[in-house]
């Protein structure tokens, strides 16, 4: 394989990689919208289903960590709503709505985190 | 005069297409945020399972004599507890507490027994408890009567082992003068309405309430868990608003906290979810 033909292999490497990502990226954000659309009907269930597999295609879409940690929250896994509004945060420290969601939440948790008294 | 019609129309028509253009746009992109309505489940912080009945005894209490914080407080949780939890809620008389912790601070003599006749079991060392309730410090003598197992297993005895929730509540007026930020309306040349924060000195008057609730295991007469709160209202001056009505307002603010502390309960809240 001559320096050329490792070349051009080289760079259709990277347009195709950034043609997946961007797939993903694509696909992400049709996983989001879906869930936001099964959420404000009630299923939260699907909607976690959804917005699990939009951070799996794209573990940047901050947006995506905020809607799980809502759908969390919403089901009681305070836990694991944490951690996904911080991962959101984490990734967008400055958007307002992520924060503003993130210290309602706390409020919460906060008041429950105390540990639990047994008789 | 037929000239300028053409133009009125052309006018129109441009409006037309610009404004149908705004709403294909705003379609277009679509909202990227929508609120949703939620509810948290929340998690008893306390488990109640060995427990079918409860009994809120009464409590420790002092401040306004405008209310008798002790028996509103009572009345209250007993009635937030018959709808809202699934224990069954014991109907007694209340107890009084603040004489039996007089009468357990009392210092025992030699040939003294140790029960008295309402049942209070008396500690060897006598502590001078304040004869009148105005302030945090005049309650802070008398919590010893929570921790007097003795005392509380025999009240859980009397009524067949319950939870027992009892406490302190100080609810007192207070006055408070200062700057205060408040939003005021204005309207600019285009007659849109606008908020604007503007600074006063007002003088106010409220009320401060500083409930502890204290649970007890029946059986064992120990504590199980207690929480503090406090919460405080201030209104204007010149607004008469009755102690009773304030002692509801700030009590309303704790209730669900008290409640999450033995059944679970579901938090109402707004988030935005995004796109």
């Amino acid at each position: 394989m001559n320096v050329r033909t490792a070349l051009v292999v080289a760079v259709l490497a990277v347009a195709f990689a950034s043609l997946a990502s961007a797939d993903s990226k694509r696909d992400a954000r049709t996983e989001v919208e879906f869930g936001i659309n099964v959420a404000q009907r009630g299923l939260w269930r699907e909607a976690i289903y959804r917005w699990e597999k939009a951070v799996e295609l794209d573990p940047t879409y901050a947006a995506a960590f905020n809607d799980l940690a809502v759908a969390y929250e919403h089901e009681g896994q305070l836990d694991k709503a944490r951690k996904a509004y911080e991962k959101a945060l984490e990734i967008e420290p400055n958007n307002s709505q992520i924060r503003q969601n993130y210290e309602l939440f706390r409020e919460i948790h906060d008041r429950t985190s105390a540990d639990k008294a047994k008789p | 005069m037929t000239a300028r019609v053409p133009t009125k129309r052309n006018r129109k028509l441009a409006l037309g297409v610009f404004s149908a253009g705004l709403a294909a746009l705003a379609i277009g992109c679509g909202s990227s945020y929508y609120e949703i309505p939620i509810e948290t489940p929340i998690q008893p912080k306390m488990d109640v399972s060995a427990f079918q009945r409860v009994l809120v005894a009464g409590f420790v209490a002092g401040g306004s004599e405008d209310v008798d914080a002790n028996q509103e407080t009572v009345r209250l949780l007993r009635s937030q507890l018959r709808t809202k939890s699934q224990l069954k809620v014991i109907d007694a008389d209340l107890l009084p507490l603040v004489e039996v912790a007089q009468e357990q601070s009392q210092p025992l003599i030699a040939d003294d027994r140790p029960a008295s006749d309402n049942g209070s079991v008396r500690p060897t060392i006598g502590v001078v408890l304040p004869k009148q309730i105005k302030e945090e410090k005049d309650l802070e003598a008398y919590e010893r009567v929570f921790a007097n197992t003795a005392y509380w297993k025999r009240i859980g005895e009397e009524y067949q082992n319950p939870l027992i929730v009892t406490g302190t509540v100080l609810f007192t007026p207070q006055t408070r003068s200062g700057m205060v930020q408040r939003d005021v309306e204005q309207f600019d040349s285009f007659g849109r309405r606008h908020t604007m924060p503007v600074r006063t000195y007002m003088e106010r008057k409220g009320f401060i309430l500083r409930p502890k609730f204290v649970f007890i295991d029946g059986r064992t007469g120990a504590t199980m868990y207690s929480e503090s709160y406090r919460e405080e209202v201030l209104y204007n001056a010149q607004q008469n608003t009755p102690a009773l009505s304030s002692y509801f307002e700030l009590m309303d603010r704790l209730v669900p906290t008290f409640l999450s502390a033995l059944s679970s309960q579901k938090i109402k809240g707004t988030r935005v979810l995004l796109k």
